[in-house]
């Protein structure tokens, strides 16, 4: 019942918020609305006894990728504090692809068998995680990593001072 | 006498006066809530006399002395002036995000009350992941100041905000592989069970004994995390006026300086936790009322040493600061990661593991010293006066 109520209450401000990024007519409003749905997402996780997604979803959303965009638009000449409207020429382009992705997105959720397990949570589900990471996944994380990598010495590549 | 019995009897109290059980976890959650929050802000009150006291003495003052016996009461005095002064908004701010920033600011370092365990078993919130939720919640400070940096709209404020990004950013990676290595020794995330962990002899058995050069580097990317001197850099008044929160006046101002000093404390609180056994020593595990004085009293003999360190050393330039920190503080985490995780691997009884973790320790820490040293010395680095000037390869 109390978990009903919160997942109601949660789900409701992550929505506004979604919708706040879209409607925001400041770039930097839009990014801290951003980052209030990546803060209730994680609630959601926590909701579901997920705590590790939950603090995963908010070092790396929050702590990494909103503070990076949110660092982006202020580094971005001109972009500071102009309101911008919330349609240009290509709205009816944007508004196309936005019904095809809801129909498919709905036609998914309702088509979709989601499997559900009634099992409880296991104790060392974290550690499970962890040698999941080094251990049956450890191919696929090791090219993320050397994906991550690079793109960190691209970032490099094209910022770094030319000196003819 | 034991804390959790406390609790479970209140439990137990309001469950006889007829009151359900989903109402009772309520109203147990939000007293525990409301006691960490006071608890939080008398200390943050404590702490900036404690500081000033420090302060004072090191650099031959009196510190405050006026208000008070020793000037107990000087902090009173001064928030309630804060209260009473007018509340400044610059007229092209930002109005909502200005207001919010303050407000996280603390929220953000309050939240980190909650995993921190003052007692065994006496924690806000006993989670698996206490070491990712500090890492998580201490990363939202960076925003809070961000925002209030790009809110203020004035160069100096969004200046201190760059600065916040690229100290606070940089200088979490140290802390971040200083706590995984302590987290890998462990084998948790709990900051309940790492405290356990620290048992031994007398409650004596710390880990800072066998990871000293993982303490002294948590301990100096931490000076970083908290702002202070010498890596202060965010509110240089001589470089940038001050920094972030120039445009904050009266009590939105007091909110900043509040999370700082909070800021320290929780610092303070984990190196004690990681490091110094957190409430173990001499029977505190037959006696757990002892176990929270002997937190408070390291804590506080942490936070004495950052006020010390703060108190004594100028300031950093800020291409030192963060070439300090990618050039020799993060290449020492990684080998410290790196050869811990080695020396666990070998499987040897636990006293010889500890013996060889303690001299992998030494070596490191006195390899990264002569490194620096060299590097210092050398003065064909020193031709434009810039110590650590990047030098790019041509292509």
């Amino acid at each position: 019942m109390v978990g009903q109520i919160l997942f109601i209450f949660i789900a409701v401000v992550t929505l506004l918020m979604a919708l706040g990024v879209v409607v925001a007519r400041n770039l930097f409003h839009a990014a801290l609305f951003l980052i209030g749905v990546f803060f209730g997402i994680a609630a959601l996780f926590i909701l579901l006894e997920a705590e590790f997604l939950a603090m995963a979803q908010i070092i790396i959303y929050i702590g990494a990728i909103a503070t990076l965009i949110v660092f982006a638009i202020m580094l971005s000449k001109g972009m500071m504090g102009r309101e911008s409207g919330a349609y240009n020429k290509q709205w009816y382009f944007a508004g196309g692809a936005m019904v095809f992705f809801f129909g498919l997105v709905s036609w998914l959720l309702v088509k979709m068998p989601f499997k559900t397990i009634s099992a409880q949570v296991p104790n060392d589900a974290i550690q499970q995680i962890g040698s999941g990471f080094v251990g049956h996944y450890v191919v696929p994380f090791e090219v993320a990593s050397v994906l991550l990598l690079v793109a960190l010495v691209g970032a490099i590549m094209l910022a770094r001072e030319r000196n003819s | 006498m034991d804390l959790r019995a406390l609790g479970e009897s209140f439990i137990a109290m309001l469950e006889n006066m007829g009151i359900p059980e989903g109402w009772v976890l309520l109203i147990n959650w939000v007293l525990g809530a409301l006691a960490v929050l006071v608890v939080a802000l008398l200390l943050a009150i404590f702490l900036i006399w404690y500081e000033r006291k420090i302060a004072g003495r090191v650099q031959d003052r009196l510190g405050p002395n006026r208000v008070g016996p020793w000037g107990l009461i000087q902090p009173f005095a001064d928030a309630l002036k804060l209260l009473t002064k007018e509340d400044i908004t610059p007229d092209k701010a930002d109005r909502i995000t200005y207001n919010l920033a303050p407000i996280i600011a603390v929220f953000h370092i309050l939240m980190l009350f909650l995993v921190i365990p003052f007692a065994d078993k006496v924690v806000g919130a006993n989670i698996n992941v206490g070491v990712l939720f500090l890492m998580a919640f201490g990363a939202l400070g960076t925003l809070a100041m961000l925002m209030a940096g790009w809110s203020s709209r004035n160069k100096y404020a969004l200046l201190g905000g760059f600065r916040v990004v690229a100290q606070l950013l940089s200088y979490e990676i140290p802390v971040g592989l200083a706590m995984l290595t302590v987290v890998m020794l462990r084998g948790s995330m709990n900051l309940n069970t790492i405290a356990q962990g620290q048992g031994g002899v007398f409650g004596l058995g710390w880990y800072v004994w066998i990871l000293p050069a993982v303490f002294v580097l948590y301990f100096v990317a931490a000076l970083a995390e908290g702002e202070r001197a010498p890596f202060d850099l965010l509110e240089a008044e001589s470089e940038i006026v001050a920094g972030y929160n120039i445009e904050y006046s009266a009590m939105k101002f007091a909110w900043f300086y509040l999370a700082f000093f909070l800021n320290t404390w929780v610092l303070s609180a984990v190196a004690v936790t990681l490091f110094f056994g957190g409430w173990q020593g001499p029977f505190a595990a037959q006696l757990p009322i002892l176990g929270v004085f002997y937190f408070f009293l390291k804590v506080f003999i942490m936070f004495f040493v950052f006020a010390w360190v703060r108190a004594t050393f100028p300031r950093l330039r800020i291409d030192q600061m963060m070439s300090f920190c990618w050039k020799a503080l993060v290449p020492m985490g990684l080998a410290l990661f790196l050869a811990v995780a080695i020396v666990l691997k070998l499987g040897l009884p636990s006293a010889a593991t500890n013996a060889l973790l303690f001299i992998v320790n030494v070596v490191i820490l006195f390899a990264t010293l002569k490194l620096l040293g060299n590097y210092t010395k050398d003065l064909s680095h020193n031709k434009n006066k810039r110590l650590f000037a990047p030098e790019l390869p041509r292509l």
